[in-house]
C-alpha cells in the first residue's frame, strides 16, 4: 500500500501533467500537434458514448463509423449546397443519426444476445455503399470538398487553435454528461442490467428502454464528432467512415476501459498517438510505420489479459486509487 | 460465477471480433516484402551527402499511400523517390545543396494525409509537397496546399484537382479526358462509329464515362448501349449481353483491376467478337495475369513505359523511360508500373523548376513549375501553363494491345 499523503501527491502532480498535456498544443503553436489533438478529442466524443453502450448497456456496436459518416455527410450536404449554418448543419445530422438508431435499436434491443451488433455491422455497410455511390448527394468516391470551418455566431473556428478549444469543449461536455449519467439512476439502471438483465427488469428498470436511449445517445455524440471533423478537415470522403474505423473505436475503448467515463478518452488517446509515434519513427526505419496494426493488436491483448478494465484501471492496479468514484459498486 | 461469466461473453466476443480483424487488416495492410536487392543504399535511410552537394538540405515532402487499399500505387512510388534521391545526390544535389525528400504514409486515408501536410509544411518546412497517389488524399489537402502557399504536385488523376486551376496545385498522371479522346481517335481510324460502354462505377469509371459521353457527341459516334458494374463483381455476363444485342462495331470498357479483366473474359465466353478497348487504367501487368488469353487482341491507350523497350529510336521520352526503368529494375528487381512513373515526373518537375528558380523559396517554385516547359517525363511530355497544371496532351499515350500476353507497341 502506498501512503496516503503519497497518493495525494502522485493525484496533484497527476492533474497538473495532465493539464499541461491538454494545453501543450496550444502553447507550442504546431499546427501538426494540434490537428493531431483535434482527431484526438473527435474520437474520445465517439468512443465517450461507445464506451457507454459496451461498459455499461453491454452492448457492441460495429457501426459507429457508420453513424460518425452520416453527421459528417449531413454537415457536409447542407453547409455547401443549402448553406445552412454549421450547427444547424450538426443539428440536422444530430436528428438523422438519432432516428436511424431508434429504428435499427428498438427490434434490435428488445431481443437477448447479440443483435444489435449484427443489426450495426450491417448499417456500416450499407452506408458505406450508399456514401460512394448516392454520388449526386455525397459526391462518391471524390467526396465533398471546401466544407465551411465550424462557427456559431460570430465565432467561426478558422484556425486549427479554435477548433482544438472548440473540440475540447465538447469533449468536456461530453465527459460531464456521461459522468452525470453513470451516477444517476439511468446509470445505475444500465449497470444492473449489464450484471443481469433479469434482476434489472425484476428491479422495475425498463431493460430495452434503457439500452435504447443509452445506444441513440451513444449514435448521436458519433454524429457530432462526425459534423465536427467535416468542419475542421473540411473535406470528406467515405474511406474515414468504412468498418475499419468502427473496430478501431471498439479498440479504443476496450483498451481505455469500457467501464469508465476516462476510459474511452485515454483509449483515443493513446490510439492516436501511437500511430503517429510509428509514423514518425518508419521516416527513419523502414516499414515500421506498417507495424501499427500489429502492435495494436499487442496491447489489446495485454490490455484483455492483464488490465480487464482498461488503462484507467491501471492506477487501481497499482494501488495510487485515482479512480474511486468509478470502482464499481462504489 | 453465472454473472461472471455473462459479464465477460460481450467482451470476449468483441476482443474475438476485434483479434480477427485486426489480423486481416494486418495481412491486408502489409505491404509486400521487399525484392531481394542488389547490395545498394539501404531505402529509407538518409543519404549521406556526398562531397559535391553541401550546406543544408533542400526539402522536400512526399506522401504516399504507402499501405492501405492503395499501396499498389504508393509503394512503387516511395522507391521511386528513393531512388530518384540518391542519384540526384550523387550528381550534386539541387542548388548546390543536398536533396532529401521526406516521404510520408498516408495509409490511403484523408485524415491521415492532412496530418501528414501539416507536419512536412509547418513541421519540416519543406519547400514544395509531391504526392499523394489517390484523388480523395489530394483533394484533402488541396485547399489547405492553396491556403498555406505551399507548391503540391498530384500524383492522382482526378479532375477535380487541377479543374479549376488553383494557382499552388499540379498533377501529373495522364488524365481520363486524354485516355478517352485516344480511344476514340482509334475509333476514327477504324471507321467505327457504334459503340458499347461498360464502365466500373466509381469516380474514376464515371469520369471516362463522362468524357465518353461528351466526345462521341462531337464524333458522331453513336453509343448503342451504356453498362456499369461494381468494383469487386464477379460476373458481367448480364450487362455484356444487353451490349451484345445492341450490336456495337466495339466495346470500351473503363475501369481498374479486377473488373476489366472479368469483362474480357466474359466476352471471350458470350462469343463477343468485336474489339475491345480499354483504360490506360488496366495497363498493367495484373491484369494480363487476371485476364489470362483473353486479354489477347485487347487494345488500350497507356503510358509509354510499360512499353519502353518498344518505343522508336528517336522518340523523345526513349532516353528518359530505358534509364528509368533499367535502374529501378535494378534497384528493385521488377519494372516500375505508371504509378512509380508519376512520382518521377512529380519529382523531377519539382527539382528541375527548384533549378530554375534559384532558390528554396515556395512561390517562386510556383512560378518556375508553372513555366515547366518540354520536360520529357515518364507520362509524357509536359507544358505547364496557367491555365493548365496538368500539361499533357493526347500524344501522352501510346496505342498498345496485347499479343500473347505482353503489351505490344502499335503505331
Amino acid at each position: 500500500m502506498v501512503g496516503k499523503r503519497v497518493t495525494k501527491i502522485i493525484r496533484i502532480v497527476g492533474l497538473v501533467v495532465f493539464a499541461a498535456v491538454v494545453a501543450a498544443p496550444l502553447l507550442l503553436g504546431s499546427a501538426y500537434l494540434t490537428t493531431s489533438a483535434v482527431l484526438i478529442g473527435i474520437h474520445a466524443i465517439i468512443a465517450v458514448g461507445l464506451g457507454l453502450l459496451m461498459g455499461y448497456a453491454g452492448q457492441v456496436s460495429l457501426g459507429h463509423a457508420a453513424f460518425y459518416g452520416i453527421g459528417a455527410y449531413c454537415s457536409a450536404i447542407l453547409t455547401t449546397r443549402f448553406g445552412l449554418p454549421p450547427l444547424a448543419a450538426m443539428a440536422a445530422g444530430i436528428l438523422v443519426t438519432g432516428l436511424i438508431a431508434i429504428v435499427l435499436g428498438a427490434p434490435a434491443l428488445r431481443l437477448h444476445g447479440h443483435y444489435l451488433a449484427m443489426f450495426t455491422l450491417g448499417l456500416g455497410i450499407i452506408a458505406q455503399i450508399v456514401f460512394n455511390q448516392a454520388r449526386g448527394l455525397t459526391g462518391g468516391f471524390s467526396g465533398i470538398a471546401s466544407i465551411p470551418r465550424f462557427s456559431i455566431g460570430r465565432f467561426t473556428a478558422d484556425t486549427d487553435a479554435e477548433a482544438y478549444l472548440l473540440v475540447l469543449a465538447v469533449l468536456a461536455m461530453v465527459i460531464i454528461m456521461a459522468y452525470n449519467l453513470v451516477n444517476s439512476r439511468p446509470g445505475r439502471a444500465l449497470r444492473a442490467l449489464h450484471e443481469s438483465e433479469i434482476a434489472a427488469s425484476t428491479c422495475g428498470v425498463d431493460v430495452a428502454r434503457a439500452k435504447l436511449q443509452v445506444f441513440v445517445l451513444s449514435a448521436v455524440l458519433a454524429s457530432v464528432a462526425g459534423s465536427l471533423y467535416a468542419h475542421f478537415i473540411t473535406f470528406i470522403s467515405p474511406d474515414p467512415f468504412g468498418f475499419g474505423f468502427s473496430v478501431e473505436l471498439m479498440v479504443m475503448v476496450v483498451v481505455g476501459g469500457a467501464r469508465s467515463v476516462w476510459g474511452p478518452v485515454a483509449g483515443a488517446a493513446l490510439f492516436t498517438v501511437l500511430a503517429q509515434f510509428l509514423q514518425k519513427a518508419g521516416e527513419r526505419i523502414p516499414y515500421v510505420d506498417a507495424l501499427d496494426t500489429v502492435l495494436f493488436g499487442v496491447v489489446l491483448v495485454i490490455v484483455v489479459i492483464f488490465l480487464q478494465r482498461g488503462l484507467v484501471s491501471l492506477p487501481d492496479r497499482l494501488g495510487l486509487g485515482a479512480d474511486h468514484g468509478q470502482k464499481q459498486g462504489a | 460465477m453465472k454473472s461472471a461469466t455473462k459479464k465477460f461473453v460481450p467482451v470476449v466476443t468483441a476482443v474475438c471480433l476485434v483479434g480477427v480483424v485486426v489480423l486481416a487488416f494486418c495481412l491486408a495492410g502489409c505491404p509486400p516484402k521487399p525484392q531481394p536487392t542488389p547490395p545498394g543504399p539501404v531505402p529509407g535511410a538518409p543519404t549521406p551527402a556526398k562531397p559535391a552537394p553541401s550546406g543544408e538540405p533542400v526539402k522536400i515532402g512526399a506522401i504516399f499511400s504507402v499501405t492501405g487499399p492503395a499501396s499498389p500505387l504508393g509503394d512503387p512510388e516511395k522507391k521511386t523517390v528513393e531512388l530518384l534521391v540518391d542519384q540526384i545526390n550523387e550528381n550534386g544535389g539541387v542548388l548546390g545543396r543536398p536533396l532529401e525528400v521526406i516521404v510520408k504514409d498516408d495509409k490511403s486515408e484523408p485524415t491521415e494525409t492532412v496530418l501528414a501536410t501539416k507536419d512536412l509544411i509547418e513541421g519540416e518546412e519543406v519547400v514544395a509537397v509531391i504526392g499523394p497517389s489517390r484523388t480523395p488524399t489530394t483533394m484533402a489537402i488541396k485547399d489547405y496546399c492553396q491556403e498555406q502557399e505551399v507548391p503540391l504536385v498530384s500524383c492522382a488523376a482526378g479532375k477535380l484537382i487541377t479543374d479549376p486551376v488553383v494557382s499552388y496545385v499540379f498533377a501529373v498522371p495522364q488524365t481520363n479526358a486524354l485516355a478517352v479522346q485516344a480511344c476514340f481517335d482509334y475509333l476514327d481510324r477504324e471507321g467505327i462509329d457504334k459503340v458499347g460502354f461498360i464502365y466500373v462505377a466509381n469516380s474514376y469509371g464515371e469520369d471516362g464515362y463522362n468524357n465518353a459521353k461528351a466526345i462521341a457527341a462531337e464524333q458522331g459516334v453513336e453509343l448503342v448501349a451504356v453498362e456499369t458494374f461494381g468494383g469487386e463483381d464477379t460476373d458481367m455476363t448480364a450487362q455484356l449481353t444487353k451490349i451484345k444485342a445492341a450490336n456495337p462495331e466495339a466495346i470500351i470498357c473503363w475501369g481498374t483491376n479486377p473488373g476489366p479483366a472479368i469483362v474480357c473474359k466474359n466476352a471471350q465466353t458470350l462469343g463477343i467478337e468485336v474489339p475491345i478497348l480499354q483504360s490506360h487504367g488496366v495497363a498493367n501487368m495484373k491484369f494480363i495475369e487476371l485476364a489470362g488469353d483473353a486479354a489477347n487482341g485487347i487494345q488500350l491507350p497507356a503510358g509509354r513505359l510499360i512499353v519502353y523497350d518498344q518505343i522508336a529510336a528517336d522518340d523523345p521520352q526513349k532516353e528518359v523511360l530505358d534509364k528509368f526503368a533499367a535502374d529501378y529494375k535494378a534497384k528493385y528487381g521488377n519494372p516500375p508500373n505508371t504509378f512509380a512513373g508519376h512520382a518521377y515526373d512529380a519529382l523531377w518537375i519539382t527539382v528541375k523548376a527548384l533549378e530554375q528558380a534559384g532558390e528554396a523559396d515556395r512561390a517562386k517554385l510556383r512560378d518556375a513549375i508553372e513555366k515547366t516547359e518540354g520536360f520529357v517525363g515518364t507520362a509524357g511530355i509536359f507544358n505547364y501553363s496557367p491555365e493548365d497544371h496538368n500539361g499533357l496532351t493526347a500524344d501522352a499515350f501510346a496505342w498498345v494491345e496485347i499479343v500473347d500476353g505482353a503489351w505490344k507497341l502499335t503505331e
